[in-house]
C-alpha cells in the first residue's frame, strides 16, 4: 500500500510538472523498398534534429525526443498504415515524421494521422494531389507540390533549347503526378511532349517501354521514376539502343548511384532536386558529415526540417499533442521572426520560450504556403564527365 | 533508304530485344518443364533457383577477378558457370533429399508439392538475399556491345542506329547450343531415354528396371544447369537483384504453359511467343510506318496497338485463349 501510494504520488508530481517528458516522434519511411537507397540518409537527418533539441535540454523543461521507425515501404499502403498504427497506438508518439512516397503517405494521413487527430509532416511527398487532400489541418510537407517542379523543369528545357520530349514515368500517384505536371507546363510553354507512358517498378525487361518511347521520339527522355527501380532500366534500354542520349531526371532519380552504374555516358543529362543555396543547406551539410551520413542525398535536410518543425512548433504551443502544435507550425515556418538555421535549434527554442517570434529557414529554406506545403527551391544538376554538377538554383 | 531505315529501327527496337528476352524465358521454361515432365508439380523455387545459381556465379567470378583471370572479350561470369552449376546442382539435390523425396515417397498430390516447392521458393528467397544482399550487382565485363548504335549510323549513314549487345548474341547463341545439347542427351543417351520413359509412363519404367532415384537426380543436375544458365544470361544482359528473379517467375510459366507443360519444344516456342507479343503489340509503330509509308499515308499518332501498361495483360490474354482452346498448350504438353 504505501509503495502503491508512493508510486501514485511519484506519477502525479510527474504529470503536475508540466514537462521534461520523453516525447516520442514517429519516423515513417521506406527503408525497404524503392527508397531505401536513400532513407537511411533521412531517417538520420530527421534523428540529428531531435538529438540536438534532446541535448540542448531546452525543449518543454527539458524534455527529451526520441526517434521511432517505422517501414513505410513507400509502396504498400498496407504496411506503411499498419507500421503508423503502431506508432500511434503502441508507441504513443506525439507526431508523425514521414511518409515518404506520395501514395503511402496519402493512406497514412487518410486512415491513420486524421482519424487519431496526429500531425504529420513529410519531407518527401510531392504529389500535387496531397495539396487538396482532407487532413483537418494536421498534414504539412518541407517538399513542394510537385507541380512547382514541372514547371521549373519546363523552364530549364525551354531554356536549353529543347522543344520535344517523352515521357516515361513510374506507375504510381508520384510518377503520374509528376508526369501530369510536367507535361502541362512543358505545353503551356509552347514545347511539345511526344508521349507519357508509365512503366512498373521492378519489372524483368524494359525493352517494349523503350520500343515505344524511341518510336515516339523528342529531343530529350524525361524519366519520372525510381533511382533504384524500373527508372534505371528505362535509361539502360534507351543508351543501349540508342534511342536517347539526353535524359532529364527529376528527384526520384537523382542519385550518385547513376555515377556508379552509367558513368559519362549520361553526360549532358540533367535534371532538378530540392535544394537551396541558402546557408543553411551548407551548414545541415558539415553537420551530417560530423554525424557520419551523406547531407546532400535527396530530402535528407528536408527530413531535418520537417523533424525540426514539430519540435519547435511544440515549444510554441508549450505542449507536445499534436492537436495543440498542429496551429503553431505555419507561425514557427515563416516570417516574422528571427531566421533559424541548422543547428542553431536550441537558439530557436530559447527564443519561443521567451515569446518571440522565429522564421525557422533549416537546411531547405522552408517557406510553407497554402495548406502547408513548401513553396519550392530547385538545384539544377547535370553530368560532366559523369559526375553530378550543380548548374544553379531555382 | 527509308526502307532500311525501317528495317533497322524494327531490328533495334523489336526483333533483337523479343529475342534475346525470349531466349532467357526459353531457358527458364525448359527447366520448369522438365521438372513438370519428370516429377510431376510446377516447381516455384525456380526463379530462386536462378537467383541462388546467380549469385553463385557471381561470387566465383569476383574470385576469379580479383587473382586477375579474364575470358578476353567474354564476361568472366561465363568461366564461373560450371561452378555456379555444381553449387546449384549440389543444393537441389539436397533440397530434393530433404524436402521432396519424403512427399515422392508417400505419392502425394501434385497440388502439396506445388506448395512445397513455395516454401523451398521462400528459403532459397532469403538464403540467396543472406548470401548476396538485395541490391543490384552488375558482373559483367568484356566488350558491351557487338555493333554499337551510333558507330552503325557513322558506319552506314542510316538514320536508325542499330545496337546489338555481346551478352544479347551470347544469350541467343548459348541458348541455342543448350537447347541442342538439351534434345541430343534427351533422344539419344540412354540416361535421356530413361527419363522420357519415365515421364511417360512411371510404372511401366520401373517395371522395366529403370531406376528411378537416378533419374530424378539427373533431372534436378539438369534443371539446375538450365536455371544458372538462364539467370546468368539475364543478369549479363540486365544485371543481377533477386528480386528481379522472383518477378521473372511469372513470364516463365506463361510461356512453359502457353507451349505445352512437360513439352520441351513448347517451351522454347512459348519464350519467344511471350516475348514477341509483349514487344510486338504494345510497340509504337509510328517510326516504322513513317519511313515505308508515302508521306500523306504517315500516321499523326504513335500507330500502337496497346500502351505499354498492357503488357502483361497480352501475355496472360495468350494464356487463357490458349487454355480455352487447346488446354494441353501448343506442343501438346500435359493438361494442367
Amino acid at each position: 500500500m504505501k509503495k502503491l501510494l508512493a508510486a501514485t504520488a511519484a506519477a502525479a508530481l510527474m504529470t503536475g510538472a508540466a514537462g521534461a517528458e520523453d516525447i516520442k516522434i514517429g519516423v515513417i519511411l521506406g527503408f525497404t523498398g524503392p527508397l531505401e537507397s536513400i532513407t537511411p540518409m533521412m531517417g538520420s537527418g530527421a534523428e540529428l534534429a531531435m538529438k540536438e533539441v534532446s541535448d540542448s535540454g531546452k525543449l518543454l523543461d527539458g524534455s527529451t525526443v526520441t526517434s521511432v521507425r517505422g517501414d513505410s515501404t513507400c509502396v504498400d499502403a498496407a504496411a506503411a498504415q499498419a507500421a503508423a498504427e503502431r506508432l500511434v497506438t503502441t508507441d504513443g508518439v506525439s507526431a508523425i515524421m514521414g511518409a515518404d512516397c506520395s501514395g503511402v503517405t496519402g493512406a497514412v494521413l487518410a486512415n491513420v494521422a486524421v482519424p487519431n487527430g496526429i500531425v504529420m509532416v513529410s519531407p518527401s511527398a510531392t504529389s500535387p494531389g496531397l495539396t487538396s487532400a482532407e487532413d483537418n489541418g494536421l498534414f504539412f510537407r518541407t517538399a513542394p507540390s510537385d507541380a512547382r517542379q514541372g514547371e521549373i523543369l519546363a523552364a530549364i528545357l525551354k531554356e536549353r533549347g529543347i522543344g520535344s520530349v517523352a515521357i516515361s514515368y513510374t506507375n504510381n500517384d508520384y510518377g503520374k503526378g509528376l508526369a501530369d505536371s510536367i507535361q502541362a507546363a512543358v505545353e503551356a510553354s509552347g514545347g511539345s511532349v511526344t508521349i507519357s507512358a508509365a512503366h512498373e517498378d521492378g519489372k524483368a525487361d524494359y525493352s517494349a517501354e523503350v520500343g515505344a518511347l524511341a518510336s515516339a521520339g523528342g529531343d530529350a527522355l524525361i524519366v519520372a521514376g525510381y533511382v533504384d527501380q524500373g527508372g534505371s532500366g528505362v535509361i539502360q534500354g534507351s543508351l543501349d539502343t540508342g534511342a536517347f542520349s539526353t535524359f532529364v531526371l527529376p528527384d526520384g532519380m537523382y542519385g550518385t548511384v547513376l555515377e556508379e552504374k552509367f558513368g559519362s555516358s549520361l553526360d549532358g543529362s540533367f535534371g532538378t532536386v530540392p535544394g537551396t543555396d541558402s546557408p543553411g543547406g551548407a551548414t545541415f551539410q558539415e553537420m551530417a558529415t560530423a554525424a557520419g551520413f551523406d547531407g546532400t542525398s535527396s530530402y535528407a535536410g528536408e527530413s531535418y526540417d520537417a523533424a525540426a518543425l514539430i519540435m519547435l512548433a511544440m515549444q510554441a504551443a508549450g505542449s507536445s499533442k499534436s492537436a495543440d502544435l498542429m496551429g503553431k507550425i505555419m507561425d514557427v515556418a515563416n516570417a516574422p521572426g528571427e531566421p533559424i538555421y541548422p543547428g542553431e535549434l536550441a537558439k530557436g527554442l530559447e527564443l519561443l520560450a521567451a515569446g518571440t517570434d522565429i522564421d525557422y529557414v533549416g537546411a531547405s529554406a522552408v517557406e510553407l504556403i497554402g495548406p502547408g506545403e513548401a513553396a519550392g527551391a530547385y538545384r539544377e544538376y547535370e553530368f560532366t564527365d559523369g559526375k553530378i554538377t550543380t548548374t544553379k538554383f531555382h | 533508304m527509308d526502307f532500311l531505315n525501317a528495317i533497322v529501327a524494327l531490328l533495334n527496337f523489336v526483333v533483337i530485344p523479343a529475342t534475346s528476352y525470349g531466349a532467357q524465358l526459353a531457358l527458364g521454361a525448359l527447366g520448369v518443364t522438365l521438372i513438370y515432365g519428370i516429377l510431376r508439380f510446377s516447381n516455384f523455387a525456380h526463379g530462386d533457383t536462378m537467383a541462388f545459381g546467380t549469385a553463385m556465379v557471381i561470387l566465383v567470378t569476383w574470385a576469379f577477378q580479383s587473382v586477375g583471370i579474364h575470358f578476353g572479350p567474354l564476361p568472366t561470369a561465363l568461366l564461373a558457370l560450371p561452378f555456379g552449376i555444381a553449387i546449384t546442382a549440389a543444393l537441389v539435390l539436397a533440397t530434393d533429399k530433404a524436402v521432396y523425396r519424403f512427399y515422392r515417397r508417400q505419392k502425394a498430390a501434385p497440388v502439396i508439392l506445388v506448395i512445397v516447392s513455395m516454401g523451398v521458393m521462400f528459403i532459397m528467397n532469403g538464403v540467396t538475399r543472406f548470401i548476396i544482399g538485395v541490391g543490384e550487382i552488375r558482373f559483367d565485363d568484356g566488350g558491351r556491345f557487338i555493333v554499337n548504335a551510333n558507330e552503325f549510323k557513322k558506319a552506314t549513314g542510316l538514320a536508325e542506329g542499330l545496337a546489338f549487345r555481346s551478352t544479347q548474341g551470347l544469350t541467343i547463341l548459348t541458348a541455342i547450343i543448350v537447347v541442342a545439347a538439351l534434345f541430343w542427351f534427351l533422344n539419344k543417351t540412354r540416361t535421356g531415354k530413361s527419363m522420357r520413359a519415365y515421364s511417360d509412363n512411371e510404372d511401366l519404367a520401373l517395371l522395366s528396371g529403370i531406376n528411378p532415384e537416378r533419374v530424378v537426380a539427373v533431372t534436378w543436375i539438369i534443371a539446375a544447369g538450365l536455371a544458372v544458365i538462364a539467370g546468368t544470361l539475364y543478369g549479363l544482359d540486365k544485371s543481377f537483384k533477386a528480386f528481379n528473379y522472383f518477378q521473372l517467375l511469372l513470364p516463365i510459366f506463361a510461356s512453359a504453359i502457353v507451349g505445352g507443360l512437360g513439352s520441351p519444344l513448347g517451351a522454347i516456342a512459348g519464350g519467344f511467343l511471350i516475348a514477341f507479343t509483349e514487344v510486338g503489340f504494345t510497340y509504337a509503330w509510328k517510326k516504322v510506318a513513317t519511313y515505308v509509308l508515302p508521306d500523306a499515308l504517315a500516321p499523326d499518332g504513335l500507330a500502337q496497338l496497346l500502351s505499354t501498361d498492357y503488357k502483361f495483360a497480352v501475355s496472360f490474354a495468350i494464356l487463357v485463349i490458349v487454355l480455352l482452346f487447346k488446354p494441353t498448350g501448343l506442343f501438346k504438353g500435359k493438361a494442367v
